[in-house]
């Protein structure tokens, strides 16, 4: 099987309302920093593309086919779209990849999500006989499985607030991030109930913005001469829609996607994971048995900004960019869908130095 | 009760409204000022040098990003049309009527609007036809600025130059 590896990341800023500009102005900026850093035109250079977007988000049917607009489509591309994380688009054109119908390929997502009201959008996610006509939001979802959590003594308010507070500070050094800072625990502490037992900065931002990745065989990567990282493992799982019949004080689907992808066959330097709720990156690491040795969201994590359909694949990005740059030499990238962490996928990267 | 006694469940009524602030984008935001203003701006790629009316901020083509603005003719050629002749529900216009992509003078890519002033089975693609406006006070930032496109007297376009004319009506 053919070795695949990633060779460019860029992402947009990451910003609270992206104003008047549409998907494909949010896009192309994107794109071009990311031809740029592989050394290639436009989309017409790489086999296949990919992307993942939600019209939901915006209110606009068809938005995504707005994106092509940014690619350099003529003469006509091999294109495809998922209406999920773009990790998820990530997943696809490894397969495209590994079945041999293509050596390269460019994925990107794009959410603009700051038009409407999020968390009440996101409701309709949910399963449409029994839960979607509640219209129960992601935050109050998120708020039970928080109080399920504390209740049964898993983690104290304390153990989030440290999740929120290291958050902020690894934000400071993410050019990207919507919200950093010097705050500590305390100050998260003191912060009001927002929907209880979660408190404002328990809950990642509404946010707008883009990122994009290139992908290749490892023969293509050595031939455009660009560094690059390897992509040594990918899997998802899914869990049932129905919330009463699954734990969800834990993540079931993410530690048996981590165990598909290889995760345990070496040590985790550094972890990138979706965790749009502060105690869900406590089930996250838990599940995963992640423990002092690996450094977990050094970008910050989505709660420095959370783009809905591109922040998994950044996290791709994120532990590509500490591999090339020496920081790690082995890494995961988590992504999620779904409420309460329901649809879990995990990348594993590794350097390509060692290989 | 046994199955055979309970009421067949046919439907179930979840209606969803969600709300949304929609936004146009840049280039359209400029598009649609400039036709407040009762000018039809196109904007040009800078790679494959193709005019786009209206805009969206990006040549499809090439991918890059439209930035120079043209400003176009508002007279323009039929590249094609159809007569419809069922009403449509909520739209006021008695039927029949022609709707018709049409291609202004100095773009090289068609929008759609209707004619009118014209004998239906005499419309043609390549024919020549111009903006007929509604009076400046009532400008807003739509299209219906014009009210229809009706036709000139001026030769045919040939099939091939369609979509190829300057912004004088001359071949590109």
């Amino acid at each position: 099987m053919k070795e695949i590896a990633i060779l460019g990341y860029q992402q947009s800023d990451s910003r609270s309302d992206a104003g008047a500009v549409n998907e494909v102005e949010m896009i192309m900026p994107v794109l071009e920093r990311t031809f740029a850093q592989v050394g290639i035109n436009n989309a017409q250079d790489v086999d296949f593309v990919c992307s993942g977007s939600c019209d939901y988000l915006q209110g606009a049917a068809f938005a995504f086919v707005a994106g092509v607009d940014a690619l350099g489509a003529v003469p006509p591309i091999k294109e495809s779209h998922v209406e999920m994380d773009a990790a998820w688009a990530l997943h696809e054109s490894m397969l495209k990849i590994r079945m041999g119908h293509a050596d390269s390929a460019l994925i990107y997502g794009f959410g603009k999500s700051s038009p409407g009201e999020l968390p009440i959008v996101l409701s309709q996610q949910l399963d449409p006989y029994y839960l979607a006509p509640l219209w129960v939001d992601t935050i109050s979802l998120a708020a039970m499985q928080a109080r399920m959590m504390l209740d049964q003594g898993l983690i104290t308010e304390r153990d989030m607030a440290e999740v929120v507070s290291r958050s902020r500070r690894n934000a400071m050094n993410n050019p990207h991030a919507q919200l950093s800072g010097d705050v500590s625990v305390d100050d998260v502490l003191a912060q009001d109930t927002y929907v209880s037992p979660l408190r404002k900065g328990d809950c990642c931002p509404v946010s707008d913005g883009a990122s994009a990745v290139v992908i290749a065989t490892v023969e293509k990567a050595k031939e455009w001469g660009v560094p690059y990282a390897l992509i040594s493992g990918i899997s998802h799982a899914i869990e049932t829609h129905n919330m009463g019949m699954r734990d969800i004080t834990d993540s079931v689907s993410t530690r048996i996607a981590a165990e598909r992808a290889g995760m345990n066959a070496g040590k985790v330097d550094v972890a990138q994971l979706y965790a749009p709720f502060s105690h869900q990156e406590i089930i996250l690491t838990r599940a995963l048995g992640l423990g002092d040795e690996t450094s977990i969201n050094p970008s910050g994590g989505v709660l420095a900004g959370n783009l809905m359909m591109a922040s998994g694949l950044s996290n791709i990005g994120e532990v590509f960019n500490r591999i090339v740059s020496g920081e790690a030499e082995r890494g995961i990238a988590h992504a999620t869908s779904g409420p309460c962490l329901q649809h879990n996928l995990v990348t594993v990267l590794e350097t390509a130095e060692k290989a | 009760m046994s199955e055979e006694e309970q009421e067949m469940i046919t439907k179930v009524e979840a209606p969803v409204y969600l709300k949304y602030n929609f936004t146009a984008g840049s280039a359209p935001t400029r598009f649609l000022a400039q036709i407040k203003n009762g000018v039809l701006a196109g904007q040009r790629c800078p790679k494959c040098l193709a005019v786009y009316i209206p805009t969206r901020g990006s040549c499809g083509r090439c991918g890059v990003p439209t930035v120079e603005e043209v400003e176009l003719s508002d007279k323009a050629t039929v590249q094609s049309f159809t007569i419809v002749s069922i009403p449509i529900p909520n739209n006021p216009i008695e039927p029949p009527f022609i709707i018709a992509n049409v291609v202004p003078d100095g773009a090289n890519v068609s929008f759609i609007h209707l004619m009118s002033e014209c004998v239906n089975e005499d419309v043609h693609i390549g024919q020549r036809v111009q903006a007929v406006w509604k009076p400046e006070d009532e400008w807003g930032y739509s299209m219906d600025n014009i009210r229809y496109f009706k036709p000139l007297d001026e030769p045919d376009v040939p099939i091939e130059l369609i979509g190829k004319l300057t912004v004088t009506g001359e071949e590109g």
